[in-house]
C-alpha cells in the first residue's frame, strides 16, 4: 500500500496540472475568443448604448424610481439592482419581515387607488437583477406613467403589448415585459411625439 | 396550477427517458475503451497526458488501488485551489484588487468544490478574481464530475466481472471521461450559453450610468465556459452568488430548460450504461422507472405547492402563485422543476431562492437530498448511491423470501449488505448530529436569518446539503464563520468519501466473485414489482429517518403558514 501511495504522487499531481491547464485556462480562453468571434454583443453582456453611452445591459434589470418610468420588481440585491451584490431576501413564508416589506410596499404603490397590485410587483426576485415583470404588472403602471408624461395611456399600451414576449412552444417561460427595453422605447416614443408636435 | 406548468414537467421528464439511451451508449463506449470518433481529435491529448504523467491507462487496478489514486487526485486538486485561492491578490487577471480568501474560508470552498458539493460560503462576482474563477474552481466541475463517473464505472465492472481483482484504472477512466464526454459537450453547451446571452469574457466589470442618472456596476467574466461543465457535471457552483437565477447565468427560458436537461443528462444515462454492463440493459431501464417516478411525484408536488401560493400573503392582498425569490422569465413551473432537479441530482444550483419557498414546496428540495440524491443522483454518485440502495432492496426480498439474495448474477453477503448500510447510516448520523449540535451551541444559532421553525428548517437544510454533496441553500443562513465552514466542510468530506471508499470497496468484493446463472427461484429484479420495491426502499431508509427533523422544520412552517401566524 505504501509503495502504490508512492507511485500514485507522479499522476495525481502531473495529472491536476495538465488537466488545470487544460480546462482551467485553455478551455475558457479558446471560448473567450470563439465567443468574441461569433456572438460579441451577447459574450459582452448583451449591451445597450444610447448616445453613444453604455446605459446597461438587456439582461440586468435596473432600479427605476421616477413616475414617466415603468419600474420593475422590488430588489434585495444590496440598495436595490446592485449587479456586485446579487441575490434574493431569503424570507421565509412565515416571515414577518417579508410581510411587513410588502404591507409598506403596498401603501407606496397605491397611492389611493384600490386596484389590487399584481404580486410581481410586490416580491422580491431571486437574483435581485430580474429584468422582467409581468405582462398584468406593465399595465398596472400605465396610467401613472401616461400621466407623467402627458400621452395618452392608449399609445402606452399599444407599446407594453408590442413588448410583451409569451411562451416558448406555449409551455417554456412565462409571459414577460423587458422593464429597460420598455423604457427605451417610451423615451423614443416621447421623442418622435415630440418633434412630430413641433 | 397551469396546463403549461404541467406540460413542462411531463414534457421534461419524456425528454430524460428519451435520452437514457442515446447517453448511454456513448457512457458505454467510453466504460469499454472503445475508440470514439473524437479520438482522432483529442487523441494525441490523451496520450500526451498519460506520457508526461507516467501512466499506463491498461494496467489494471484492484479496488485499493484504484480508490487510493482517486483519493490522491483529489487532494492535489483540494491543495491547488486552497492555495490559488488564498494567494488571489497575488495573481493577474485581478483588476478589482480582490483580497485572498481566509484559511477557512479557502479551506471549506476547496472541500466544496472537490467533493462536488459545490458550496458557497461566498457571492463570487463580490470576492472572486476571473483566474479563482477558472483556474481554481472550473477545474473542479470536470474533476468531480470525471471522479464520479470513474467510480460508477469501477462498481459496474465489479457487477460486470467475475473472480478477478481487477476494477479498471482510474487515469484512464479519469481522462477519457473528461476528453470524450465532459469537455467536448461542455464546449458546445458553452456556444450555445453565449449566444443565449450568457457572457465570456475577460472583462471583469463595466461601469455604467442607467437612464435615470443612476450607477451600476455589470460584474462578467468568462461565465458560459463555467457554467455549461457546472451543470453537467452537477456542480453546482455558481459565478455570481444568484447562480442560475442570475441573469448572466441563465438569461432566458430556453437556457433554463437546456441548463435542466443538462443536469439529468448523464445521470440518466449512467443508469442505462449500468444496464448494458451487465448485459440486461432492463435492469438499467428498471433502475430509471424507479428514479423517474420519485422524481416526477416531487416535481409535482412541489409545483403544487408553488402555484397553490402562501396563504399568510393572501391573507394581505397579494393573490396567486409564491413569486417571492423567483424570476419572472421562469415563472412558478420553472423555478419549482428546477428545484426538484437540482435536488434529486447534487447539483445544487438554483434558479429561485428555495429559502422563500412555501414550507412544502421547500420541504421537496430538502427531503431530495435526504434520500441521498440517488434519484438521478449526481454524474456517477447517483447511480452508485441507487446501487448501494438497490443491494439493500434485494437483501430485503431476500430475507422475505428466505434465499440468498442475488443482484444481477452476483451473491450478495453480508460483507457487501454491511457496506451499503455503512454508507447509508453514516449520512443521516452526520446531517442529524449536526443539526442537532447546531440548534443548541451559540455559534450554530447566529446562522439562521429566519425565525420560528424556518430557522430551524435552514440549518437543517445546510447540512443536509454539505453531506448529501448537493450545494443548494435556504440561503439566509449565514455560514461564512468558521464555526459553520468547519462542520460543513467536515459533511461535505464524510457524505463524498463515506460513500464512494464503501462503493469501492463493494466494487472489489463482486468483482472477486463468481456468476451465479439467474434460475426460477431468483428474485427478479426488472419489471414492475422490483421498481416498486426500490422505490418502498429508498423512501423508508433514505426518507424515514428524516420524518421527525421534518415535523419540526418545515411541517411546523406549514401549519403555522395555513393558519397564519409569522415569525
Amino acid at each position: 500500500m505504501y509503495k502504490e501511495m508512492i507511485a500514485a504522487i507522479r499522476p495525481s499531481v502531473m495529472m491536476t496540472l495538465l488537466f488545470a491547464l487544460l480546462v482551467g485556462l485553455i478551455y475558457p480562453a479558446l471560448l473567450t475568443g470563439l465567443g468574441a468571434l461569433v456572438v460579441p454583443a451577447q459574450a459582452g453582456g448583451s449591451l445597450i448604448s444610447r448616445d453613444g453611452h453604455v446605459i446597461g445591459s438587456e439582461l440586468i434589470g435596473q432600479n427605476f424610481t421616477a413616475p414617466r418610468y415603468f419600474h420593475g420588481r422590488p430588489s434585495a440585491a444590496g440598495k436595490g439592482y446592485d449587479a456586485t451584490n446579487s441575490g434574493g431576501s431569503n424570507l421565509g413564508p412565515t416571515s414577518k419581515p417579508l410581510v411587513d416589506r410588502i404591507k409598506s410596499d403596498q401603501v407606496a404603490f397605491r397611492r389611493g387607488s384600490a386596484a389590487p397590485i399584481p404580486a410581481d410587483l410586490l416580491t422580491t426576485s431571486a437574483s435581485g437583477l430580474d429584468p422582467h415583470i409581468s405582462p398584468e404588472a406593465a399595465r398596472y403602471q400605465i396610467a401613472r406613467v401616461a400621466a407623467a408624461r402627458g400621452l395618452a395611456p392608449a399609445a402606452i399600451e399599444a407599446l407594453v403589448a408590442a413588448h410583451t414576449e409569451g411562451a416558448l412552444l406555449g409551455f417554456i417561460g412565462e409571459p414577460r415585459v423587458n422593464v429597460l427595453l420598455l423604457n427605451l422605447a417610451l423615451d423614443r416614443l416621447a421623442h418622435s411625439g415630440a418633434k412630430a408636435g413641433g | 396550477m397551469s396546463f403549461a406548468g404541467w406540460a413542462l414537467i411531463v414534457i421534461f421528464t419524456a425528454l430524460i427517458a428519451l435520452s437514457a439511451k442515446p447517453m448511454g451508449a456513448w457512457l458505454f463506449a467510453l466504460y469499454e475503451g472503445r475508440r470514439t470518433p473524437l479520438h482522432g481529435v483529442l487523441g494525441p491529448v490523451e496520450r500526451g497526458f498519460y506520457r508526461l504523467s507516467g501512466v499506463d491507462p491498461d494496467a489494471e487496478q484492484g479496488w485499493r488501488a484504484y480508490t487510493l489514486h482517486m483519493l490522491l487526485f483529489q487532494l492535489a486538486g483540494t491543495v491547488l485551489t486552497y492555495g490559488l485561492l488564498r494567494a488571489q491578490a497575488l495573481l493577474p487577471m485581478n483588476p478589482r484588487g480582490l483580497p485572498g480568501m481566509t484559511p477557512d474560508g479557502a479551506m471549506n470552498t476547496a472541500i466544496s468544490f472537490a467533493t462536488n458539493t459545490n458550496w458557497q460560503n461566498y457571492a463570487g462576482e463580490a470576492v472572486l478574481s476571473n483566474l479563482s474563477q477558472m483556474l481554481a474552481l472550473t477545474i473542479h466541475n470536470f474533476f468531480s464530475a470525471a471522479t464520479g463517473i470513474a467510480i460508477a464505472f469501477a462498481l459496474f465492472r465489479g457487477f460486470a466481472r467475475a473472480e478477478t481483482k481487477n476494477i479498471g484504472n482510474f487515469w484512464g477512466d479519469m481522462t477519457r471521461v473528461t476528453l470524450y464526454l465532459l469537455l467536448p459537450i461542455s464546449v458546445v453547451y458553452a456556444v450555445f450559453l453565449m449566444a443565449s446571452g450568457v457572457p465570456q469574457t475577460f472583462l471583469s466589470s463595466l461601469d455604467i450610468t442607467t437612464i435615470e442618472g443612476a450607477k451600476q456596476t455589470l460584474v462578467m467574466g468568462p461565465i458560459a465556459s463555467q457554467e455549461a461543465i457546472k451543470m453537467l457535471g452537477t456542480n453546482g457552483g455558481g459565478f455570481f452568488n444568484a447562480n442560475s437565477a442570475h441573469p448572466f447565468e441563465n438569461p432566458t427560458a430556453l437556457t433554463n430548460f437546456v441548463q435542466m436537461l443538462s443536469i439529468f443528462v448523464i445521470g440518466a444515462g449512467l443508469a442505462w450504461c449500468f444496464g448494458k454492463a451487465v448485459s440486461n440493459t432492463r435492469q438499467g431501464w428498471a433502475i430509471l422507472a424507479a428514479m423517474l417516478t420519485i422524481f416526477f411525484v416531487g416535481a409535482g408536488v412541489c409545483y403544487w405547492q408553488e402555484a397553490a401560493g402562501n396563504p399568510v400573503l393572501h391573507h394581505i392582498g397579494v393573490a396567486g402563485g409564491n413569486l417571492e425569490g423567483k424570476e419572472i422569465r421562469f415563472g412558478v413551473a420553472g423555478s419549482a422543476l428546477f428545484a426538484a432537479v437540482t435536488t434529486a441530482a447534487s447539483c445544487g444550483a438554483v434558479n429561485a431562492m428555495h429559502d422563500s419557498f412555501t414550507a412544502l414546496g421547500g420541504m421537496v428540495p430538502l427531503f431530495n437530498i435526504q434520500l441521498g440524491e440517488v434519484v438521478i443522483g449526481g454524474v456517477g454518485s447517483g447511480v452508485y448511491g441507487f446501487l448501494l440502495f438497490a443491494l439493500l432492496a434485494v437483501f430485503v426480498a431476500g430475507l422475505m423470501v428466505g434465499r440468498t439474495p442475488e443482484y444481477v448474477g452476483k451473491k450478495i453477503e453480508s460483507r457487501e449488505v454491511k457496506l451499503a448500510v455503512l454508507a447509508i447510516a453514516v449520512l443521516p448520523l452526520c446531517i442529524l448530529g449536526f443539526t442537532a449540535l447546531s440548534a443548541v451551541l451559540p455559534l450554530g444559532l447566529a446562522g439562521p436569518l429566519n425565525k420560528g421553525p424556518h430557522g430551524f428548517t435552514e440549518i437543517l437544510y445546510a447540512f443536509s446539503s454539505a453531506t448529501g454533496n448537493n450545494g443548494s441553500a435556504f440561503a439566509g443562513i449565514s455560514v461564512a464563520t468558521p464555526y459553520y465552514n468547519g462542520a460543513l466542510a467536515v459533511c461535505m468530506w464524510i457524505g463524498r468519501f463515506f460513500m464512494i471508499i464503501p462503493a469501492m470497496a463493494i466494487a472489489g468484493s463482486l468483482a472477486a466473485k463468481k456468476i451465479t446463472p439467474a434460475t426460477a427461484g431468483s428474485f427478479p429484479t426488472t419489471g414492475p414489482l422490483w421498481v416498486g420495491l426500490l422505490i418502498g426502499i429508498i423512501l423508508i431508509l433514505g426518507g424515514l429517518t428524516f420524518l421527525p427533523s421534518l415535523a419540526l422544520g418545515p411541517i411546523a412552517d406549514h401549519l403555522a403558514m395555513i393558519s397564519n401566524q409569522t415569525f
